[in-house]
């Protein structure tokens, strides 16, 4: 029973296929989702996404945050970026930590929205050195 | 009649001309097919984000803490339009056309007695409309020498719109673009962004058949995100279309410059053939006449 997994990224389709399940970072929890699963819109973190096949995590994938769209047959997830795990580098991750914490530093933090948007990039870039380490 | 040498010198410059010009058609066609490529890999993305966007928008409208993306700052005083050009010329009517279609619009706003503003993409419209709308000018922002656009270069121009969108300073944000249609035939669009059309039908709820979506976290927050990515991905399609359209309008143009060139070299070769042909029978009766003198 698959779910249709579809990643997106504004440049391209960057996967669709059916899998068996899939776990995304959900804003507030990572989320199991199966067949079947309630209608959902979510957000997302900076995590990883993890591809099942049967028990196993057949496919690893790195989000950098996004939206993803849940119905009883496909989960279609809108990234930024997506980039396999095995590709993801720990350099990488820290140096946009440090660009990221840069800008939060920098940024005017009286605005709500705008110190939302920047904390949530330097949790993406945590996330990603963190994936990346394994 | 030019003497032989001067209709030579002539040919000769035509021919090198005709050889650039069938350069840049070739030129531009590779470049087209990789444009059109990237603007229908963005497409998915975008059709997605439409039917999410029709899902939200249709559970928050009419809430009064609906984003200003979606419904405007609630007056209609002050209008943005970001005209869209390219960054080179040689296209036929290409910038041409966008010029005059922002021109146009202005000139219709103003007599309305609204107040526009004007943001120039791309180089060609910027000196235009530099050159005839300077005092409406807020900015301009080029990619010449890109190899491709970026998804992140329509970010950075959708985070702009949105802050003065946020700020207050602009009520209306209209995009002029020219939309893609075929090889042949590019349209000058005016496309509204903000406040955004709310996708037609709204359909998600038939494909749920009637059941509704949950929203984690709460719709406001997902739409307060979701709306300047949407304006992004809007102005990254325009963007894509826009220099697809660029090189399709340049190879067309390249195409019948190339054509014209090949016709002049026709003629004037005519031309130096006769000119040759008159002076050897020139020739000929003189030396004929000057025998029979004899």
């Amino acid at each position: 029973m698959p779910v249709a997994l579809e990643i997106v990224s504004p440049e391209k389709l960057l996967l669709s296929r059916p899998v068996d399940m899939v776990v995304i970072p959900a804003s507030e929890g990572d989320m199991g989702v199966l067949e079947g699963h309630t209608p959902m819109i979510v957000m997302l973190r900076g995590g990883p996404i993890d591809i099942y096949t049967g028990e196993q995590i057949s496919e690893r994938l790195f989000v950098a945050g996004g939206f993803a769209e849940i119905t009883q047959e496909r989960c279609t997830v809108l990234a930024n970026e997506a980039i396999p795990v095995a590709q993801l580098s720990r350099a990488e991750g820290q140096r946009r930590l440090a660009e990221a914490e840069a800008a939060y530093a920098a940024a005017d933090t009286s605005d709500p929205t705008i110190e939302d948007t920047l904390l949530d990039r330097i949790q993406s870039a945590r996330a990603m050195t963190e994936v990346a380490e394994g | 009649m030019p003497s032989l040498k001067a209709l030579r010198t002539r040919i000769n410059s035509v021919k090198s001309t005709q050889k650039i010009t069938s350069a840049m058609k070739m030129v531009a066609a590779s470049k087209l097919r990789r444009a059109q490529a990237q603007a229908e890999a963005s497409r998915p993305y975008a059709e997605r984000m439409e039917r999410m966007l029709g899902a939200l928008a249709a559970s928050v409208a009419g809430s009064p803490a609906a984003p200003k993306l979606l419904v405007g700052t609630g007056r209609e005083q002050i209008h943005l339009l970001i005209a869209v050009t390219a960054d080179r010329g040689l296209a036929g009517a290409f910038n041409a056309s966008i010029g005059r279609a922002t021109r146009t619009l202005t000139r219709r706003l103003e007599a309305e007695g609204k107040t526009v503003k004007l943001l120039a993409v791309g180089r060609k419209g910027r000196d235009f409309l530099n050159r005839e709308l300077s005092s409406r000018m807020i900015g301009d922002v080029s990619y010449a020498g890109k190899r491709r656009i970026a998804f992140t270069d329509a970010e950075d121009l959708a985070l702009r719109v949105t802050a003065m969108i946020e700020a207050g300073e602009v009520d209306v944000v209209t995009l002029v673009y020219n939309q893609f249609r075929s090889v042949m035939s590019q349209i000058v669009t005016e496309q509204q962004l903000v406040p955004a059309p709310i996708p037609e039908g709204a359909g998600a709820a038939d494909a749920l058949d009637g059941a509704t979506y949950d929203f984690e976290p709460d719709e406001e927050t997902i739409l307060s995100r979701l709306l300047p990515q949407n304006l992004a991905i809007q102005l990254y399609r325009a963007l894509l279309e826009s220099s697809a359209g660029f090189f399709a309008s340049q190879m067309t143009a390249m195409d019948s410059a190339t054509r014209n060139a090949g016709d002049m070299i026709k003629r004037l070769t005519l031309n130096y053939n006769r000119a040759r042909q008159a002076n050897i029978t020139r020739e000929l009766i003189e030396i004929i006449s000057g025998a029979e003198a004899l």
